[in-house]
This record gives C-alpha cells, sequence and structure tokens, in this order.
C-alpha cells in the first residue's frame, strides 16, 4: 500500500520507535522566539548540557515586541527582560537571532518562509502553535511545549506518538470575494474546534492547487484551530517556485538534488487516511466568527444559531456563555453591525500578498472615521515591500497607519490591544475570550473582510463594495 | 520532574467545554523567564472581576469555598489553542496533580505530562456522573491500574496512557534525560542522511 505524503516524511525522520511509546522524530529546523524558550535554556544549562545542534535553530523576537518606535527600548521592564534574556541566550548558545532591529526580524511563521529557510520534507518545530505554517511547504511542522523545547535543544529530536491523518479535499473554483482565509473559516466552522484533534491534516483538491503560497500558508496556519496537530499541502511548481532564489534556499547543484527530493513528496494513489472530507469550492462565502473559538464561524450574510439547535445542557451553557460574552443574540446577523476596531496583521494574514488584497479595497477611499486600526506587516521584508510597491501611500491616503512588524494585537501581550467590550474585525487566527486584551470582542475573517470594514465601520460583505 | 503513583483527593468542576490556553493562563502573564509562579494567574479574567485580585467573581468554581482537592475536572476539549507550557505550569502550581476531561488537546496533553500532570480521559457518561457527585466526594486516580473510581458510588472507569508515559510517571523521569542518552544513536542518524 502507498503512503501519504505525511507518513513519507515522518517515517524519514523516525530515529527509534519506542516499544508502545512515542516515537523518537528527528528535527531538521527549530524556531525559537523570547516567549517559549527562556525556561528551556535555562534548563539546558540546570542540566549541564550544550544545545546539540545550534546551527539548525533560528531565533526572533515577535510575541512581546512594540509595533511602535522599536529603535526605542521596550517600556514594559518583563517585556523588554524577556527580550534581552533570548539575544543573551542566542549569544551564549551560538544562536542565529534576527532580534529587534534586524533586516530579518518578524513573525516566526512570516520569516521562516520569506528567508527560503522553510522547506519540503523538512521536519519543523517552535514553541508556538501556529508553526503548522509551514506545512505549506509540504513539510511536517508542529507547534511544541518548553519542555519541548528544550528536547530538541538537548538531541534535536523530539518524542511524538505518530497522529492519524486526514484528507480535506477543496475543489472547484472560489465565488468572487473568497480568498484562502475564507476556506479555512469554513473548514473549522464545519467540523469544530476539536474536529482534527489527535489528527494531522493534509489539504488537497484544485481549490488548493490554485493559491499562491502565501494563501496556502494562511490555510495550514489554523490548523491547529480544529485541534489538528498540523497541516500540509504536497509541494509543486507554485512551492519550488517560491523558495527559489530565497536567501537560504538550496542553489547549484544542490537545488537540483534537492528539487528531484521535492518532487516524490505526494500522497500515492492508493494511500489511505483515518478520514477523509471534501469541500466544494463553491460553497465557501465570506466568513466571520461571531463566539469565542474559531469554530464558531458563519457566512458573512449568516444568521447566529439558535439556543436550541444545540443537543446537551453544556454545549446550550457554552453557547449562551459565548453570546454574553461577545454581547450577541442567538439567531441575528451580523451584517451592518457597527464595529470599532480593525487589525490587520498575525502569522495567518501579514504577509505582502494581504497587503496587496486590502491596498486593492481601499485605494482613493477615506477609512469610516471611528474605526481604529492596527496594521501590521509580518516581517521587515514585508515592510520593506510594501514601501517598494507604493502600498504604503495608498494606506496613507487612506487614513491607516501602517506599523512595524510583530505579533501585535493577535494576542494581548505587547502594547496592542483591543479595549474591553470593543469588537475587532481580525485577520489572526483566534477569538478566545480576552484573546486581543480583556474583554476585547474578535470577529475572525480575512483581509478582504477586514478591509470593507475599515471602510464602512461595519460588518459588510465585501461583494457589496467590489 | 515530579512523580505520581495514585492519588486520592476531592475535585474541582469546570463544567466549561473548550477550555483554551488563554484562559488558562492569559498572554499578558507570559513575560516570566522562569516556570514558577503561575498558580495565582490561573483563569485569571474568569476569577477576578476587572483583573483586581481583590474582587473574586463569585461564580467561578475556584472562588467556591466547598471546592477544592487536587484534581480538576473539566468538560470536552480541555487545553486548546496556544501551545504555550505556562497552561500547564499555571495548573500545577495551583496545586492540581490531575485534570480529568473526556477530550484534550494534544499540545496541551504533552506538555502536561512533560510536567507530572496527568491528563486522564474518561467517557464523557463517566465525566458525568463525575460532574453529578458532590463537593465533598473524593475521585482516586490510580496509574499503575490506569483507573479512576468515584469514591462515594464506587464507579470506576479504565484510562489509556502508553507503557512509556506511565513509567516515565510513575518514577519521575523525563523524555530529555531519555535523548540525552541516545546521543550517540542521533549521530549515526544524522550521518545516514548526509
Amino acid at each position: 500500500m502507498g503512503k501519504t505524503l505525511f507518513e513519507k516524511i515522518w517515517d524519514q525522520h523516525v530515529v527509534k520507535q519506542i516499544e508502545d511509546g512515542p516515537s523518537v522524530v528527528y528535527i531538521d529546523k527549530h524556531f525559537i522566539h523570547e516567549v517559549t524558550s527562556p525556561q528551556a535554556f535555562s534548563g539546558i544549562e540546570k542540566r549541564g548540557a550544550k544545545l546539540f545542534r545550534p546551527q539548525q535553530i533560528v531565533a526572533t523576537a515577535d510575541h512581546n515586541v512594540p509595533t511602535m518606535h522599536q529603535e526605542l527600548p521596550i517600556k514594559d521592564a518583563l517585556s523588554k527582560f524577556q527580550v534581552d534574556t533570548l539575544i543573551d541566550n542566542c549569544k551564549k548558545h551560538g544562536v542565529e537571532l534576527y532580534g529587534l532591529g534586524h533586516q530579518y526580524q518578524g513573525i516566526v511563521h512570516v520569516i521562516g518562509p520569506e528567508l527560503g529557510i522553510t522547506q519540503p520534507g523538512m521536519t519543523i518545530v517552535c514553541g508556538d502553535s501556529h508553526t503548522s505554517t509551514h506545512g505549506a511547504f509540504g513539510s511536517i511542522a508542529f507547534g511544541i511545549g518548553t519542555s519541548e523545547v528544550e528536547m530538541v535543544f538537548a538531541s534535536q529530536c523530539i518524542m511524538q506518538t505518530k497522529p492519524k491523518v486526514m484528507r480535506i479535499n477543496i475543489d472547484g473554483e472560489l465565488k468572487n470575494g473568497v480568498v484562502s482565509k475564507d476556506i479555512i473559516l469554513y473548514i473549522i466552522a464545519q467540523i469544530s474546534a476539536s474536529g482534527a484533534t489527535g489528527y494531522f491534516v493534509e489539504y488537497a483538491g484544485s481549490a488548493i492547487r490554485a493559491l499562491s503560497m502565501e494563501a496556502r500558508m494562511t490555510i495550514c496556519n489554523m490548523s491547529i484551530e480544529m485541534g489538528a496537530r498540523g497541516g500540509m499541502i504536497a509541494p509543486d511548481q507554485t512551492t519550488f517556485d517560491y523558495i527559489k532564489g530565497r536567501l537560504f534556499a538550496p542553489q547549484g547543484a544542490e537545488w537540483d538534488a534537492k528539487l528531484s527530493a521535492w518532487k516524490e513528496l505526494y500522497t500515492d494513489a492508493d494511500a489511505k487516511f483515518d478520514l477523509e472530507i471534501n469541500i466544494k469550492a463553491e460553497d465557501i462565502d465570506p466568513m466571520i466568527t461571531y463566539g469565542t473559538n474559531p469554530g464558531m464561524g458563519l457566512s458573512v450574510r449568516g444568521t447566529l444559531p439558535t439556543v436550541e439547535s444545540f443537543k446537551d445542557a453544556t454545549e446550550k451553557q457554552n453557547y449562551e456563555k459565548a453570546l454574553q460574552y461577545m454581547g450577541l443574540k442567538a439567531g441575528q446577523s451580523l451584517l451592518g453591525m457597527p464595529v470599532q476596531h480593525v487589525f490587520i496583521g498575525s502569522c495567518t494574514n501579514s504577509r505582502i500578498e494581504d497587503f496587496r488584497l486590502v491596498a486593492s479595497i481601499i485605494k482613493g477611499k477615506q477609512k469610516d472615521p471611528n474605526i481604529k486600526t492596527l496594521i501590521v506587516p509580518g516581517s521587515q521584508e514585508v515592510a520593506k515591500q510594501i514601501k517598494a510597491e507604493g502600498l504604503d501611500k495608498i494606506f496613507a491616503d487612506a487614513g491607516v497607519e501602517i506599523r512595524q512588524a510583530g505579533c501585535s494585537a493577535c494576542l494581548g501581550m505587547n502594547e496592542d490591544k483591543i479595549p474591553a467590550g470593543e469588537y475587532c474585525v481580525s485577520t489572526s487566527n483566534r477569538n478566545f475570550e480576552g484573546r486581543q486584551g480583556a474583554g476585547a470582542r474578535t470577529l475572525l475573517a480575512s483581509p478582504l473582510t477586514a478591509a470593507a470594514a475599515l471602510l464602512t465601520g461595519k460588518i459588510t460583505d465585501i461583494r457589496d463594495i467590489i | 520532574m515530579q512523580s505520581l503513583q495514585k492519588l486520592t483527593s476531592r475535585f474541582v468542576p469546570l463544567r466549561i467545554e473548550n477550555v483554551d490556553t488563554d484562559q488558562i493562563i492569559p498572554a499578558r502573564f507570559l513575560k516570566a523567564t522562569t516556570k514558577t509562579g503561575f498558580g495565582k494567574n490561573l483563569f485569571r479574567d474568569w476569577r477576578y472581576e476587572n483583573d483586581d485580585e481583590t474582587k473574586p467573581k463569585a461564580d467561578f468554581v475556584l472562588n467556591q469555598p466547598q471546592y477544592g482537592g487536587e484534581i480538576l475536572v473539566a468538560a470536552k476539549n480541555f487545553g486548546c489553542g496556544s501551545s504555550r507550557e505556562h497552561a500547564a505550569w499555571s495548573i500545577q502550581d495551583y496545586g492540581f496533580k490531575v485534570v480529568v476531561s473526556s477530550f484534550f488537546a494534544d499540545i496541551f496533553k504533552n506538555n502536561a505530562l512533560n510536567n507530572g500532570v496527568l491528563p486522564v480521559t474518561v467517557s464523557d457518561a463517566f465525566l458525568q456522573e463525575i460532574f453529578a457527585v458532590g463537593a465533598d466526594d473524593t475521585l482516586t486516580v490510580d496509574l499503575e491500574a490506569q483507573t479512576i473510581t468515584i469514591n462515594t458510588t464506587g464507579s470506576s472507569e479504565k484510562f489509556e496512557i502508553n507503557s512509556y508515559k506511565k513509567t516515565c510517571l510513575l518514577n519521575g523521569y523525563d523524555d530529555i534525560d531519555y535523548l540525552l542518552n541516545m546521543k550517540a544513536e542521533i549521530e549515526a542518524f544524522e550521518q545516514t542522511r548526509k
């Protein structure tokens, strides 16, 4: 029997299978950042051990950094200490750091691919659940905890139980105004925030093949939001064209050798999945979430479910709790509802194509006067490209300021937060209670839907303005 | 790592589904560079009004004096969301040694096990049985026998754990010690991939 894409890469990386236990899996590339690494560095030091393969680690500062005045010292003392600790640790242990002020600094899941570090067939980990982003290149990439960061520091390996495999096929053509963020929000709404727990997901089908690398990254990025260990897409010409010529991409004879190996990375025709789901691209509308987990999403033209539609008492109670937090009513429509904030950024949607999309909508128009914005490129490189293409001028003319690279208002950790009780249309990945700041009300959507809200001050169907 | 063999304790019932790691420990408390002291911020925004420790929310279970113990029992899909191990650290630092649910998110489960906190997955029906008993009733979790028992009713269920992780937890071994001892094997593996 043939193998799935996941199994091909997994099998190439198993160093040892522990009897009735996890596999010891070799890790090709390890990304680290300031928040989930300090305890792993101190752990390794406490053991008197050394980093086993420091040259396979890349560090950046992203979660806990300001997105304005990065040239000045970080104001919050604890944040500053954490970022300084990363600098010290990287220096001490010989790890390459693209920290604040470095031309390659940015959100870890944005810089890996754009620098050509992320490549097909690799195993990639990072102490961050959105590491699944890198799966868009046909790699096994997943988020890990700090103890696991320490494992990889110590041995370049990790203990993992082999997950089940699921394939989600999306075939057909997307409707006008529908982009990759809508695909993944639709999938999660269909199978729920826990629907893929225990699985590694491969996304396939003609609608996926038609997507750019950046659009594919958005989809793989949110795999964790349905509980999946990771998500991946088989590499193809789109993938190879994206990687070629990037800073750390293979060159010359090495490129040719890698390319022929990468071309073997696909699911065999007779491979078996534990679960397979088929979705028609035509069924997907521009999506928005209404609740407090990413599975609580619907068409921007839809209405919220009734309380009665939930089966058991706990589910009903949880739905009512979410409605109360969000200040919404069962059965209502969201269309036309005023919002106060728009956040465009995060490892989900902060790449150059996202900015091009938004610019195409707001060009020559003015932002709604009541909307406050956080517009945050994913990396210094993206920020540079925005300027090179003159997009900064389009944003400035619309009355919108572009900030500096970082995770920003995705996680309510740094200075960028949404005030309690206010609504934010956000291109990020999580709408949990308090995610964007205590009491903040997050509505997840695509960059197009965010751009529409930016212009109208309301939840708007992008198709009504394009 | 702390070892764990058998535990009999009262429990705290958290009847909430999809408890994500942002609820367990909000991101603004992730600025520390050590593993200690997270317990006071466990479920911070559910515990206090306006982030004010002098104003506990009376309706939240951790603030209800009738409940206590070293076992947390939560509704399905506990620990979803971010990979922050701070979630496991805060649960442990607060004093929980076991978390029971009908369904755990993968990363949380690994993080808990790596810190000697045992995630016990039970059936939906058994979870409802636990939620149905009183605040003074106790549960017994026996790792060796892989059983969880409601002591007042005598109702009991087996739970799954692979024998490697079970041995680690019973003895307080961690994966890093194991991996450090595999260095030669890992180097040999690297040679085969060149």
